[in-house]
């Protein structure tokens, strides 16, 4: 009994350690991030391999969302005769919340992991500790550019996740089932709040980014530098990152969006 | 000038519960080959990651150049670090940067040469380790030994006072051995720096360095040239330089008797 009390004691003890230790490496990694002025090809780097090159899925994941809301608010308003809310209901709930929470999810399993994967790797292979020892810091030149790198792309990822959706709804709406698109397109453009919906949704995103990104630059720099400890670090960073935006985003809603 | 260059005072350090060094002195001059050899997991990577300011020490101080590396603001340390070169076991080469990229990365961030010079800087380094010709390969294309070569080229590139050299002959082929023993005592002699090699192999280290120290358990066993070593009246020197199975450091790692031993299994 008391050994399981002991054991509770000292995982919880290290939870916090470990918190402790990542908020650190937040403020570190923050600060960091003003030598990139000075550098701005190192982020522009990273840009492309964790912007640009998650763009692909985030479209399909996108096109296939949108596509898939339509035919289910269709076939649950039809029988109301109010299929041709279609629009407004794909829209909203793309802009408020499909939108940044399912693009933070691609994001953690697609960018968050391979930037784990890569950090850890590094950090094993010495090459942390040899940029250190040419006086060159791994925080500024490794750990900044691609922490920022997630926070900028995120916003930007979400956005073209809703508006791909957007499309891929009207071309089953429309296009597939025969609605009018007149309705299609004039109910969202009077429901949708540049503000309320718009804006709150890139705010998400926004705070979706710096916490996939956090987490993931920090699991790969506090890795245990051997294979089996890279593998639970990239696991730890998708496990992670998708309950902290899915935590998240309860609270970000209930804070935006109650009446 | 002082002769001494490395100044280790009373040293402590322990991983977790195991203590890895217990009181450890000593002094590294400022010119020659100074091996510091050791049986595995004695620390002695430990060691240089202390004298580099990459871990800190519980007790006791280490002084480079006649600065406490453990007293240094973070900006102060890098500075020490631009005259500090040290070779990692594996290299440690950037592997999304080319050989020459390599090479050339710590004098793209600490100096601001032009595109020629440096051109010419980083092929005169490779040359002076025999890859020149490797200059536009990828770390991933070169084997264990010719990436240990760029990474001392890159160790050298901002004419550092000191060279780290972390086991630098583990794993290598004997022509691979060979050329890397022989580097390191050129490049000592025509550079006219400190070199340390930590290493337990035993004669490739000893023919060419010229100050050695034993370590073990923490502590400094005995120090000497490499003829007053193998000399040694000491049990445990002798054991380590010629490599006998058994002798003060025994074959058994510590256990019960073998029959309580076998004993105990038969009944469980």
């Amino acid at each position: 009994m008391i050994d399981r009390l002991a054991n509770l004691g000292a995982t919880t003890l290290a939870a916090f350690e470990r918190l402790g230790r990542a908020s650190v490496f937040l403020l570190v990694v923050l600060a960091s991030c003003t030598s990139l002025l000075r550098r701005p090809s190192l982020l522009v780097k990273q840009l492309y391999s964790v912007g640009v090159q998650t763009l692909i899925i985030v479209i399909v994941a996108g096109l296939f969302v949108g596509m898939v809301m339509a035919l289910q608010s269709y076939y649950g308003l039809v029988d109301f005769g109010a299929e041709d809310s279609v629009g407004v209901m794909v829209v909203l709930s793309l802009l408020r919340e499909l939108g940044p929470v399912v693009t933070a999810l691609l994001f953690a399993g697609r960018a968050g992991s391979a930037l784990t994967a890569e950090i850890g790797l590094m950090k094993a292979t010495e090459q942390l500790s040899g940029m250190e020892m040419m006086a060159v810091n791994p925080m500024q030149r490794v750990m900044a550019p691609r922490f920022l790198a997630g926070v900028i792309s995120m916003p930007l990822l979400a956005t073209i996740f809703s508006a791909v959706g957007v499309l891929g709804a009207y071309l089953v709406a429309v296009q597939m089932l025969g609605l009018d698109y007149g309705p299609f397109w004039s109910q969202p453009q009077a429901k949708v709040d540049l503000y309320d919906d718009l804006y709150n949704g890139i705010i998400k995103s926004l705070v979706f980014g710096v916490v996939a990104a956090w987490i993931a630059v920090f699991e790969g720099y506090d890795c245990v530098p051997t294979s089996e400890g890279l593998g639970q670090a990239t696991t730890r960073t998708v496990v992670y990152s998708s309950l902290a935006v899915l935590f998240l985003d309860f609270i970000l809603t209930a804070l935006m969006f109650s009446k | 000038m002082n002769q001494i260059l490395v100044k280790i005072r009373d040293l402590h350090f322990s991983r977790g519960e195991r203590k890895i060094f217990d009181g450890l002195s000593l002094d590294i001059p400022r010119s020659g080959i100074t091996a510091i050899m050791g049986p595995s997991g004695t620390g002695k990577t430990t060691l240089l990651k202390l004298i580099a300011g990459q871990l800190r020490p519980e007790q006791g101080s280490i002084e480079v150049d006649g600065e406490n590396v453990h007293r240094l603001k973070t900006r102060e340390l890098f500075e020490l670090r631009k005259r500090m070169g040290m070779l990692f076991q594996t290299g440690a080469l950037l592997t999304d940067l080319s050989v020459f990229e390599n090479v050339a990365y710590p004098l793209r961030e600490h100096t601001r040469l032009d595109e020629a010079m440096l051109r010419h800087l980083v092929l005169l380094k490779l040359n002076a380790v025999g890859l020149r010709g490797a200059a536009q390969l990828m770390p991933s294309q070169l084997s264990g030994g010719m990436a240990r070569r760029v990474a001392l080229a890159r160790a050298i590139a901002l004419d550092p006072m000191m060279i780290m050299y972390d086991e630098p002959f583990t794993g290598q082929d004997p022509i691979s051995m060979g050329v890397l023993v022989s580097l390191i005592k050129e490049l000592n002699d025509a550079l006219d720096i400190c070199s340390i090699v930590v290493s337990h192999d035993v004669p490739e280290t000893l023919s060419i360095a010229n100050q050695v120290h034993i370590i073990s358990a923490g502590r400094l066993v005995e120090s000497g040239t490499p003829e007053q070593l193998g000399n040694s009246q000491s049990e445990w020197t002798h054991q380590f330089i010629h490599g006998d199975a058994d002798g003060p450091v025994p074959f058994h790692y510590p256990a019960k008797p073998l029959l309580e031993d076998l004993f105990q299994a038969g009944r469980a």
